[in-house]
């Protein structure tokens, strides 16, 4: 290793990427010769890959200062490190959350980890982008996993018709984002986004605009800000909840890099300009995600609608424009993740073989059937409610607080009347946990030990994390710069 | 351990409580001795508070520091003055006979009842002391968490309305309080409160400070006509809950407004200060002849807490009347100690009231008043404890319940007649809801034969509700150490309160 290293040095920074395209390779190989035989032992290998990765990045992905590679096009620095190793950790966290609902739905198959892992790397490009072109190869590798893997579930019309509603969407979006991007290109010249941000530096042309405005609306696409969030509640309602778990978090990441890096790095000149659109997407996502949420009666749709009200607030730390309010975006981004891959994690617990407990009156005396699981949900919605001292406090208040430094009372105000309105919900999962009596007969929660050991731990986290959160929030206040 | 004694307080409850449920519903005895041990050693660990305190300064004492989050120079902060160490030990006293009032009584998920009320009280005990707004603010929310779970696993019929009314009232005006913080945080660049005390603010500025904090706090006290959540709350939680509701949680209501707005937003408070004394005498009254036609025992209780706290809101923002009309401060001093011995008073006859609610609600399971008729007859312990409280809450000379009551109608006397004269028409309805109240459960003929199948206080009942009777006479006889504690506390408030903070 060392000596190849040394042949290409330039490439170390890029070590993450390299070892996946290569790990890729490797798992759809073993799925070929072994996997086929023994169902389980490719979702090991990934796990072990995914941990290697990580083990790889730290040695060598972990860099002090920002190193471009690639004549431009690829970019390394402490936040893309950061972001990287975060995108291990939840995808690895979400494959062993899926395993048994998986096998379960006999669709445990190597093909699902190799398209997670090439989400994955889709994540990684977008995550280390420096060119609109590689910001495009990263959104189009994501996504087209992640299309496929909505449809993972063949026998399934439901998973189908969403995984159709989202590639036609998701198709557009690309479209628009490239259009942007062609506009952008053709005002400045170059596709590079450090030498953009150097020529575009005064707002007022019409061009310019047009091209952020179509930038804009992509971003709040892939997002699912309000009103491009459509293919949201029926792709996570409709793919299998496995797939939701793995489209709800470490997607998230890369579109907060995807924001970050085309906005905040490349149009920073024109911040006025993107930052007034994005204050009217940003209230009304957090309206409208908030407010439908309440209504829903599926728990996978509500936790949808759920999703698009943080959206708002992830939103909001751009609406800032500040150093402070990108990595106020990052802290929600990352405890959001974190929650809400504990949040669907119990949903996967709770299904069975021929049963899918997505329904919220699924979960009515979950606490009399299974306490542990009641009680990591109870911990996690009390943390996307934002109460202390779960960590999801922290988030809105970093967010409060990078609104209040630009002197944003407005959104403020809205910002924190939606937190009451979203904490409605959320006690009402809690409610029908505690406080109702199992209805029905449902069947048994799933116990295996070491989803369910992960699991306890991820909650245990979000408390952890409430209090005593300077170590993360240092971290993203560091990254960004 | 002096040095750590605040945070001891906080954290051996907490940890006892998860003890508790560790322990699980198997193990419920022990679970039970653990609980009640853990709220004994509480308070035993409270009283060098009392011993070892400066009277002579109006300085945090027995204060603990250290770095929270040092990015945004937030710090697990601890100390006591005058205004907070009394309420400090009324909640280390008030937890106990909540877990021996639920010994035998609370049978389902007991295990879980009493970790809550454990863990809420070390999370109150923080509220009390935290002197860093975010710390503050963090036991404050989480606060909520655990009454939540006790009022909607534990309570009546409409349980689950009233816990989420509880819930997303108390959120909705903390919320904005929060907003608020974090805005004096940004301009202040820390997170203490007393750097927020010194934090000069234009007049608009301190009035959107006041507001944010008159919503979390009034919902909180709660005043008219915020109060609804209250009366739900209270018919529907647990003995405990309508106890540890009314004795200490209302109370940091109260504490809000004496710890965050008139300190920090005086101008505005000056400009605003009749506003609160008109809601205030709103809930005295308006809520008093509402308490009068309640048929629910805990209902009627719950409206009376709620017109004993407009006294609470009265005598602190009668300061500026007073400061106004007589040009001097020394009365406005009695406003405040008026209300600081206000709700040191009324936790502990409110708590008591609600234990004799639920002393009865255990044997007849009900609390409607035309259930009852003639306790006396069958319960003669029973009834002279809840005369004697009843007593107290009217405002009898004697008990706790007169001092605070008559403080108040003093000051607001100095600042005008018609405050103290509106004021005190509680005298008059307080006794009429009272006393009507135990003339229709205690006296006249047995009503019934549940009543006459009553069987009096145990040993149990009575060690508690005597201890309680023992506290309220001891304060209304004697109020003076009480005041003393204070006053430090109370004349530096007064100097801020009336100071001004407007930048030249």
């Amino acid at each position: 290793m060392h000596t190849l290293l040394h042949l290409m040095p330039g490439m170390i920074p890029a070590i993450p990427e390299i070892f996946l395209g290569f790990a890729i390779c490797l798992v759809l190989l073993f799925e070929v010769f072994v996997g086929v035989n023994r169902p389980g032992a490719t979702g090991t290998l990934t796990l072990l890959v995914l941990v290697a990765g990580a083990a790889l990045t730290v040695r060598y992905a972990d860099v002090a200062h920002t190193t471009v590679l690639f004549h431009g096009m690829y970019v390394t620095d402490p936040l893309a490190f950061v972001l990287k190793l975060a995108g291990f950790l939840f995808v690895a966290v979400a494959l062993l959350y899926s395993r048994m609902y998986l096998e379960n739905r006999n669709i445990l198959r190597g093909e699902y980890y190799v398209l997670a892992l090439t989400a994955l790397l889709g994540i990684f490009v977008l995550v280390s982008a420096n060119s609109l072109l590689t910001v495009y190869i990263g959104v189009e590798l994501l996504a087209l996993s992640v299309y496929a893997m909505v449809a993972f579930d063949r026998e399934s019309g439901v998973a189908a018709e969403a995984a159709m509603k989202y590639f036609v969407l998701g198709a557009i979006a690309s479209g628009t984002l490239l259009y942007g991007m062609s506009i952008i290109y053709g005002l400045t010249g170059s596709l590079e986004l450090g030498v953009i941000a150097t020529k575009l530096t005064a707002s007022g042309s019409l061009g310019v605009i047009l091209g952020v405005t179509f930038i804009v609306v992509a971003v709040a696409f892939k997002l699912g800000a309000v009103p491009f969030h459509m293919w949201l509640p029926d792709v996570y309602e409709g793919a299998p909840t496995s797939v939701t778990l793995f489209v709800g978090t470490a997607p998230k990441i890369a579109y907060f890099a995807l924001m970050l890096r085309l906005l905040a790095h490349g149009l920073p000149g024109i911040s006025a300009d993107w930052t007034l659109m994005l204050t009217p997407l940003a209230v009304l996502t957090l309206i409208v995600g908030n407010v439908v949420a309440i209504v829903q009666s599926n728990l996978k749709r509500m936790l949808a609608y759920s999703t698009i009200g943080h959206v708002g607030f992830i939103v909001l730390g751009f609406v800032a424009g500040t150093a402070s309010g990108y990595s106020a975006a990052l802290y929600y981004t990352l405890v959001y993740v974190l929650v809400a891959l504990g949040a669907f994690g119990v949903i996967l617990l709770a299904s069975r073989k021929g049963f899918e407990a997505d329904k919220l009156d699924h979960y009515k005396g979950l606490y009399q059937r299974d306490p542990l699981l009641a009680l990591v949900m109870l911990m996690l919605m009390f943390s996307l409610a934002g109460v202390p001292p779960f960590v999801g406090f922290w988030a809105k208040l970093r967010i409060i607080q990078a609104l209040w430094e630009t002197g944003h009372l407005g959104l403020v105000i809205v910002s924190v009347l939606t937190s009451v309105v979203g904490a409605f919900y959320y006690l009402r999962v809690v409610k029908l946990m505690y406080f109702d009596a199992p209805t029905e007969s449902l069947p048994a929660t799933l116990r295996p030990l070491g989803p369910r050991f992960v699991i306890g731990l991820n909650a245990a986290a979000a408390l952890a994390l409430g209090i005593l959160p300077s170590p993360l929030l240092d971290l993203c206040s560091r990254v960004i710069h | 351990m002096q040095a750590h004694l605040l945070s001891i307080l906080i954290w051996l409850p907490i940890a006892a409580g998860i003890a508790v449920l560790l322990l699980g519903e198997r193990r419920i005895a022990a679970g039970r001795w653990l609980s009640l041990l853990a709220s004994l050693a509480t308070l035993v660990l409270s009283l060098p508070l009392l011993a070892d305190f400066n009277t002579r300064t109006a300085a945090y004492q027995f204060v603990e520091q250290v770095p929270w989050i040092p990015r945004f120079h937030a710090f697990y902060a601890l100390g006591v003055d005058g205004i907070s160490l009394p309420l400090v030990v009324l909640t280390a006293l008030m937890t106990i006979p909540v877990i021996i009032a639920a010994w035998t009584v609370v049978t389902m998920r007991a295990a879980q009842y009493f970790a809550a009320f454990l863990i809420m009280e070390g999370l109150m005990i923080g509220v009390f002391c935290a002197t860093d707004a975010l710390l503050f603010y963090f036991f404050w929310e989480a606060m909520l968490i655990p009454m939540f779970l006790i009022i909607g696993i534990w309570g009546g019929p409409r349980r689950v309305y009233a816990t989420i009314k509880f819930f997303l009232y108390t959120f909705l005006g903390s919320v904005f309080m929060l907003a608020a913080l974090i805005y004096m945080y940004v301009k202040a660049g820390s997170y203490s409160i007393a750097a927020f005390q010194a934090l000069p603010l234009t007049l608009v500025e301190q009035r959107w400070i006041f507001a944010a904090f008159l919503l979390a706090f009034a919902v909180k006290v709660p005043m008219w006509p915020v109060h609804t959540w209250l009366p739900d709350a209270h018919v529907e939680a647990p003995t405990g809950g309508s106890v540890i509701l009314a004795a200490i949680m209302l109370k940091m209501g109260g504490y809000g407004f004496l710890r965050f707005s008139l300190p920090i937003t005086p101008d505005a408070c000056r400009e605003l200060n009749l506003l609160v004394i008109t809601l205030s005498l709103i809930a005295v009254i308006y809520i008093g002849l509402v308490a009068i036609v309640q048929t629910d025992m805990k209902k009627l209780i719950a409206y009376s807490s709620i017109a004993h706290m407009g006294f609470v809101t009265l005598g602190a923002f009668v300061v500026y009347e007073i400061v106004r009309t007589t040009a001097q401060v020394q009365g406005a001093a009695m406003g405040m100690d008026g209300a600081m011995v206000q709700m040191i008073s009324h936790g502990l006859i409110s708590g008591a009231l609600f234990l004799c609610v639920g002393v009865l609600y255990d044997r007849m399971h009900t609390r409607e008043i035309s259930a009852y008729g003639g306790v006396i007859n069958t319960m003669p312990i029973f009834a002279a404890f809840m005369v004697m409280f009843a007593l107290a809450n009217t405002g009898l000379p004697g008990t706790s319940g007169f001092v605070g009551e008559f403080l108040v109608i003093l000051a607001s006397f100095k600042a005008s007649f018609w405050y103290s004269t509106l004021a005190a028409v509680t005298l008059i309805l307080g006794a009429s809801y009272t006393l009507w109240l135990v003339k229709r459960v205690l006296y006249g003929p047995v009503a019934n034969e549940h009543v006459a199948h009553l069987t009096d206080v145990n040993g149990r009942e009575f060690l508690v509700l005597g201890v309680l009777a023992v506290l309220v006479l001891a304060i209304g006889i004697w109020p003076e150490p009480l005041l003393k504690i204070m006053d430090p506390s109370i004349q530096h408030l007064v100097t801020q309160a009336i100071a001004t903070k407007i930048p030249a």
